[in-house]
């Protein structure tokens, strides 16, 4: 008790340097809390309602965002190319459900859905892996992302594309004004686990093991015998991967794919990577799911929010305050890989 | 430059005369397979001992008159374009020499590469958002030359604007200077709390600016809810003034020999040569040299007393200085801005512009923008009309489908030493051989519609070759192979050391 109490000035003089930074800060996080709670008071199913879509936005950015900070962890480069991964994917999955394997069993008994569901996940997430490999391959450079935008041209033409709505129709439960639909739930039933599954893969196997030493120190892991050049394919073959899964869900959420969504959804995405610390697996997922709820916040509250107009400014604008105040990130550099 | 001046380079002249050769064999060859031996008039003779006065001769070694001897040539055949560009010969695939107005949109891209070839080839700055300045000039143009504010009545010096318009009409020549010094004062705004950035995270940074400033200008008919029309939102502010002197309009000319058109590419040509000469002189300053020190190696540059903020800062007002004029210009020659003009593709086509040119050498960068500017205009349109002109369908798809399996045979000799990726893109190029085959590209095919695709291929290649671009500078070069760039901009990520 002694030494924390003598600790203590020596602790308030040391925060006077940053205060200015901490101080405005918390200002504009209570101000937010604060326009939040006015909200809730005005229209609490809005809310509640507009909550869910955040977090579930946020589910999908997350599955983005994770492919940056993996990429990043390891290899400590912006893969810009991976929004349109994300956006091929999401075509794939537009090709796929739109077959007439899945014509065939629309509407039809959970047994036969949820499968070819999952199906149609592994080949859009086989497919995006692969691309991405490919990708690191051909030519691991900026701003080679136009040329697979423009195979997203190519294929499915400039204009929005309907996905067909293969999911059951109606609410899975509402109550209060509250509504949530299917397109939304499949995002959180895919999305935990797979996050669970990529846990597992960089926690407990022996490759997961390999990338995390890679990402440590990539000529020590060289040294101690680990294929750094293979590791690094795994790392982006599961970036891939997981955009592909983002990919599906994006086009059954939505409804419908655009060439050019890639861009945008990556931007944000990356924006949520950074926002958690960059290279840090649950800070990419917690900055999605903050990202997620901000958009959702911002284009639906009805008492003075700046609307969609904004989300873009807004989304950039904290991109550019965290890169310039704290660039480590919400939860900091703990290791480079996290986990 | 320690060799004496009169001692001529006999091999570099053998060897640049050889090299003139045969490019006039190859473009002799092509103009007549184009359109048989008839064809070739006496302008393809006229061009090719025009590009061999230049190329050829050891300029170098000439005393006095030497060293300007090159580029003053290049200058004269600039300024005279507009007298006999209609009466030059077809090129091959091309079609023909671009027109004075497209020459216009040249010159204006082409000074923005030198604008932005200051910020990231000499200082090795990563900017990827450029268009920011180019918005903030056309905007100023706009603001100051056109009828956006009704309720002011200002008139000043604008040619062609009776005196009852309402709105603010200065003269397009100050609202140049004001747009220059205006866009350098923003960029020292944003430089000032992002340049303590290093490579990407500045390069995300700037392209969040370039992102968030379009948006504005979009949505500012009604400035952040206060009902105040800034910009005239998605609609864009149109006309804007033409500049003018001696009571003659570049947007109606006066007579024969005045055109419009010719107006408009004197003046901007005039524009170019000032920012060139802007541009070398300043490379060739203390403060170039600095961010030369800079861009090779930061710690070091501090270490021998470089002020690392002011001098970044400073590359970046420059190159802002001159993207706002050549905004402001382009603005005034298109008589209208929409923020549809200023998105992030823009950013990526002047940059492509300095990577492709090589990066830090004007003159490459010169070439480059000239280039990519006349593709974006004439050349894709042409060259795309040259394709469904000469080509079937299958042989089309037959042709694009052996470059991809060239691609990736290039590829696999490039990672000779990585046998399962390289077999992994053995694989993903025939299943990408089998999409041609399975959805081929329809004839007539919209080549301008894939223009990104298509530079995205030629960066592509020319990153993967000549990473120093194709007419680097000698000291770009030695840092791109003898890797002393701690940081390169474009990461060759293959087989760490």
């Amino acid at each position: 008790m002694v030494t924390e109490a003598s600790r203590q000035p020596l602790a308030a003089t040391r925060r006077l340097r940053p205060s200015f930074t901490a101080v405005a800060g918390t200002a504009l996080v209570l101000l937010m809390l604060v326009w939040l709670g006015i909200n809730f008071y005005k229209t609490p199913s809005d809310f509640v309602q507009i909550f869910l879509i955040g977090f579930t936005l946020g589910a999908l950015y997350a599955l983005i965002a994770l492919g940056y900070t993996l990429v990043y962890g390891i290899l400590e480069l912006i893969n810009f190319a991976h929004g349109d991964v994300f956006m091929l994917g999401s075509m794939m999955a537009v090709t796929v459900v739109g077959t007439t394997l899945f014509d065939l069993h629309q509407g039809r008994v959970w047994y036969v859905l949820w499968p070819l569901v999952i199906v149609a996940l592994l080949i859009c997430m086989a497919f995006c892996g692969l691309l991405n490999v490919t990708v690191e391959l051909i030519a691991y450079r900026r701003l080679r992302s136009f040329i697979l935008q423009n195979v997203g041209l190519a294929w499915k033409g400039p204009n929005y594309v309907q996905t067909a709505s293969v999911l059951p129709k109606g609410n899975v439960f509402s109550t209060h004004g509250v509504t949530y639909t299917w397109e939304k739930l499949i995002v959180l039933i895919v999305t935990v686990p797979v996050l669970l599954v990529l846990v597992w893969l960089v926690q407990r196997t022996r490759q997961g093991k390999a990338m995390r030493a890679t990402a440590q120190d990539t000529d020590a892991a060289a040294m101690m015998g680990i294929n750094v050049n293979r590791t690094i394919s795994f790392t982006f073959l599961i970036a891939g991967a997981l955009a592909g899964a983002a990919g599906l869900l994006y086009a059954l959420y939505a409804g419908s794919v655009r060439f050019d969504q890639g861009f945008q959804l990556g931007l944000i995405a990356f924006t949520a990577a950074v926002f958690g610390g960059i290279g840090n697996l649950p800070g990419a997922v917690l900055g999605a799911l903050l990202i997620g709820l901000i958009q959702a916040f911002n284009e639906g509250l009805s008492w003075h929010a700046p609307g969609s107009d904004w989300t873009q400014s807004i989304v950039f604008a904290l991109l550019i305050l965290i890169l310039v105040f704290r660039p480590e990130g919400l939860l900091g550099e703990r290791t480079p890989e996290g986990g | 430059m320690a060799r004496a001046r009169a001692d001529i380079d006999t091999a570099a002249l053998q060897n640049r005369s050889l090299r003139m050769g045969i490019g006039a064999v190859l473009l002799l060859l092509a103009v007549a397979a184009e359109h048989g031996f008839g064809s070739l008039d006496l302008s393809t003779f006229y061009f090719l001992a025009v590009m061999a006065i230049i190329y050829v001769p050891p300029w170098e070694s000439v005393p006095v008159v030497g060293r300007f001897a090159r580029a003053g040539i290049a200058v004269i055949i600039a300024f005279t374009y507009p007298f006999f560009w209609d009466k030059l010969f077809t090129v091959p695939v091309f079609g023909a020499f671009p027109s004075v107005s497209t020459g216009v949109v040249m010159l204006v891209f082409i000074m923005m590469a030198v604008g932005l070839n200051i910020v990231v080839g000499y200082a090795g700055l990563l900017d990827l958002g450029y268009v920011a300045f180019y918005a903030i000039g056309a905007y100023v143009a706009a603001w100051f030359a056109s009828v956006q504010f009704p309720h002011a009545n200002v008139h000043f010096g604008a040619v062609g604007v009776g005196q009852n318009v309402p709105g603010f009409h200065i003269s397009i020549w100050l609202l140049l200077i004001a747009a220059g010094f205006l866009t350098a004062g923003v960029g020292v705004i944003i430089g000032l709390p992002t340049l303590r950035l290093r490579g990407d995270y500045l390069a995300i940074v700037t392209l969040g600016f370039g992102e968030i400033l379009p948006q504005i200008a979009r949505n500012s008919d009604n400035f952040f809810g206060t009902g105040f029309n800034l910009t005239n939102g998605p609609n864009g502010i149109t006309p804007i003034d033409s500049p003018g002197f001696f009571g003659v309009n570049y947007l109606t000319g006066s007579g024969a020999f005045w055109t419009s058109e010719r107006l408009f590419y004197w003046t901007g040509l005039f524009l170019l040569l000032f920012t060139i000469f802007c541009s070398v002189r300043l490379r060739d300053s203390r403060l170039g040299r600095a961010w030369i020190a800079i861009r090779e190696d930061e710690t070091a540059a501090a270490a021998m007393g470089v002020p690392l903020m002011r001098t970044k800062t400073w590359a970046y007002a420059s190159g802002a200085f001159f993207g706002g004029i050549a905004g402001a210009y382009y603005a005034s020659f298109k008589s209208a801005t929409f923020p549809g003009d200023f998105f992030f593709n823009i950013s990526v086509f002047i940059l492509c512009m300095v990577i492709l040119g090589g990066m830090g050498n004007i003159w490459g960068v010169i070439f480059g923008g000239a280039f990519l500017a006349y593709l974006d205009q004439e050349g894709l349109a042409d060259s795309g009309s040259w394709i469904n002109s000469h080509f079937s369908e299958v042989g089309f798809n037959v042709l694009v489908g052996v470059l991809f399996v060239g691609g990736v045979v290039a590829t696999l000799v490039y990672a000779r030493d990585m046998y399962w990726r390289a077999g992994l893109a053995a694989v993903s190029g025939l299943l990408a051989l089998l999409f041609f085959v399975v959805t081929p590209i329809p004839l007539p095919i919209d080549v301008p519609k894939y223009e990104f695709g298509i530079f995205g291929v030629i960066l592509l290649v020319v990153m993967l070759f000549r990473p120093e671009g194709l007419i680097p500078s000698t000291r770009r070069a030695a840092e791109f192979h003898e890797g002393v760039a701690d940081e390169p901009l474009y990461d060759v990520q293959h087989e760490g050391a």
